[in-house]
């Protein structure tokens, strides 16, 4: 066991050179004030009570682990086990994280929540609990995501919290984290802002992983129970990163177990239009901490793209700059089309639906698969479910094959294969 | 002694008090509403009262901002401004004008062009202080090691809710001034009028805990009463978003920068002025 590995962040928010603090001077009593409240959550029997109790009773924890039967024979290789976070209450893992949040929001006082969404998932995570416990909640979001995740936006509406729409910059996920700040900075002593990946100042990174980590712990054990070992290779997708650390952290210390995080690829590096962080990045600030960022060669913050919103978004989580350098963790990136394979692969064959996010790992057993054994185990996060995506994935098709339905074959120039 | 050192200690006293112990600091962002532009309007706003002039350096995600200065900034980043313009801008503008001149701006700019480098350029081409708004004392040491190796004043801000103790801290990272902020919000914000006694109560605080600098309070202020209701117990007041406000509605119309001159001088003496 290397305690390095869980002995991050410091007491600074710093993850080796990444992370710490990078806000205006108002927001720093509110961080500081949060480290405190989570701290003293971590340690009391009561709030890991209810929160263990609302894991269960609310998102149906434990999820289970599934053995991907048909896939494990399309490659002839590692045995695939699906990890089935689709399967919590909102159909992906961002409500592990909002109800830890919630709650601690609710041990601090502050009745007003505020989000950030890209996909929408942590937007509906966020308003189903607020719901829950009768709090007032208001989800930022960027005009061009609204267009793309209707049917979140209406489940949002529906659940009584307010979507607001936001027309600045990118019309994305980073411009949604920018309005949200905004508002946290004007009204910051009633407001928690409840911030869905693993990105942001100090204690967000820190927090938002400790509250997914029950997906790494979870699976470890159910691990144990299903093949007597760890799994050998362990693949998640990242954006920001919050499901790839939830699943990797308790991991981290057990280094013989391979772990892959991937990242959007979009139209190929090479294009420019991507979310590849890691891949393509350089270091910077964005949204309150240092970390891998997609910018300009004179320090703006360049678009990020991809097919799926909850990947699009040019920064990402310190703790995964961190873990790129040191290379405890293998960073990777699919493309758009080869997410899109993915789906379409484990839907048919496995009858699951995956989120495009989520597609992106499961798009990496092109790579992975062949260089793995027979008696190996791989583990794939499957970290949200596929029907918000249904408009975009026949619009996909539609627009690669005008007038057929699914294709059969690879069309394009790029890796992948059916 | 620096140049904000000097103004601050030459206040002299005239006819008009307010005017001449209130120092009026304008903030502009660098190369808006055109890259053009922005020399011939620090010189038409010090000849208008402005005793200091902020240049923003734009940034593509300015969280701390409101929708006024994120606009100023889109613009001259389509304009395609870059650090190395700002610094042509300055020594442009030090051939003729010995106005203290701040850098205001996001640290990430700062990091790709290099640190060092960065404060190094600014020291040369005539900058006499910087504020990164998102890179609080005590983040990145680096920044105030530059500051002094450069010999340029580095200004923290303080909010209502910043506490004692951490206002002596920031007062003792301070050089040049202190800024503060009136109200919890992203610039541009409107303070209320039933804000005015917690403004004072917070302006109380700050004078009882930074005592080494001079203190100008920003955010809000739109008008040469704002200024001396809010600016009082102060040694001077920031004002950004509403002249950018006026630049957006003038601009091109043919008298835009006179207007602005027009706005800052009634800002520094009063609409009979």
């Amino acid at each position: 066991m290397q305690e390095k590995w869980t002995s991050v962040p410091n007491d600074r928010g710093y993850f080796g050179g990444y992370g710490g603090r990078f806000v205006p001077e108002i927001l720093l009593p509110a961080l500081k004030e949060l480290d405190g409240a989570f701290r003293k959550a971590v340690r009391d029997p009561l709030f890991q009570e209810q929160y263990d109790q609302l894991l269960s009773e609310y998102v149906g924890r434990q999820t289970p682990l599934t053995y991907a039967g048909r896939l494990t024979a399309h490659y002839g290789r590692a045995r695939i086990y699906l990890k089935r976070e689709d399967l919590c209450h909102t159909g992906a893992h961002k409500i592990n994280n909002a109800v830890g949040q919630v709650l601690l929001a609710r041990s601090m006082g502050k009745s007003r929540i505020i989000a950030e969404t890209g996909a929408g998932q942590h937007g509906v995570a966020t308003a189903t609990v607020c719901a829950r416990f009768g709090l007032e909640c208001i989800i930022y979001m960027g005009s061009e995501d609204i267009a793309r995740q209707k049917l979140n936006v209406e489940r949002i509406r529906l659940l009584g919290a307010e979507v607001r729409p936001v027309d600045s910059g990118s019309r994305t996920l980073s411009s949604a984290i920018n309005e949200a700040i905004r508002d946290w900075v004007a009204n910051v002593g009633d407001t928690f802002y409840l911030i869905g990946s693993a990105v942001g100042p100090h204690p967000y990174p820190l927090m938002v992983r400790e509250f997914q980590s029950v997906i790494g712990k979870e699976t470890i054990d159910q691990c144990l129970e299903a093949e007597a070992c760890l799994p050998h290779h362990v693949l998640a997708c990242v954006g920001g990163g919050s499901n790839a650390l939830g699943m990797f952290h308790p991991m981290l210390p057990y280094e013989d177990v391979q772990l892959y995080g991937i990242e959007a690829a979009g139209k190929g590096i090479k294009t420019g239009h991507h979310a590849a962080t890691l891949q393509a990045g350089k270091p910077g600030v964005l949204h309150g901490s240092l970390s891998y960022l997609l910018q300009t060669e004179n320090g703006q913050i360049s678009e990020a793209h991809s097919i799926s919103a909850g990947l699009d978004y040019p920064g990402v989580g310190p703790e995964h700059s961190w873990l790129r350098d040191s290379g405890r963790v293998h960073y990777a990136s699919v493309t758009d089309r080869q997410a899109m394979e993915a789906v379409k692969r484990v839907s048919s064959l496995e009858g699951i639906i995956p989120a495009l996010e989520t597609a992106h790992a499961m798009a990496y057993l092109e790579s992975l698969m062949p260089q793995t054994r027979p008696d190996e185990v791989v583990i794939i996060n499957c970290s949200g479910r596929g029907d918000k995506d249904m408009e975009t994935i026949s619009g996909y098709v539609e627009s690669v094959n005008p007038g057929c339905d699914y294709p059969e074959k690879d069309h394009g120039g790029e890796k992948g294969t059916l | 002694m620096s140049r904000l050192k000097h103004i601050f200690a030459n206040r002299q006293e005239s006819g008009d008090r307010f005017a001449a112990e209130k120092l009026l600091n304008i903030f502009i962002t660098a190369g808006y509403p055109g890259p053009e532009y922005t020399v011939p309007l620090v010189l038409e706003l010090e000849a208008s009262g402005a005793d200091m002039i902020e240049l923003g350096m734009p940034f593509s995600d300015p969280l701390a901002d409101g929708p006024t200065i994120q606009h100023a900034s889109n613009v001259a980043l389509q304009h395609g401004i870059t650090l190395n313009d700002i610094f042509d801008m300055v020594s442009d503008i030090r051939r003729s004008s010995g106005i203290p001149l701040i850098l205001m701006g996001y640290i990430n700019p700062v990091l790709q062009f290099g640190m060092e480098n960065f404060f190094r350029k600014a020291a040369e081409c005539g900058v006499d202080g910087v504020i990164l708004p998102d890179a609080p004392p005590g983040e990145m040491s680096e920044i105030d090691h530059c500051c002094r190796r450069y010999g340029l004043d580095m200004i923290y801000l303080v909010a209502p809710n910043t506490p004692d103790e951490r206002m002596k801290a920031i007062d003792e990272a301070s050089s040049g001034f202190v800024y503060c902020v009136s109200v919890t919000g992203v610039t541009g914000s409107r303070e209320g009028d039933e804000l005015t006694k917690s403004v004072d109560r917070f302006i109380r605080r700050v004078k009882k805990n930074i005592t080494r600098n001079p203190v100008l309070i920003g955010f809000g202020i739109r008008s040469h009463e704002d200024a001396r209701r809010i600016a009082m117990h102060t040694d001077g007041f920031i004002v950004g978003s509403s002249l950018i406000d006026l630049i957006r509605e003038e601009f091109p119309s043919g008298h835009w920068m006179e207007k602005a001159g027009q706005f800052v001088r009634e800002l520094k003496y009063g609409s009979d002025a």
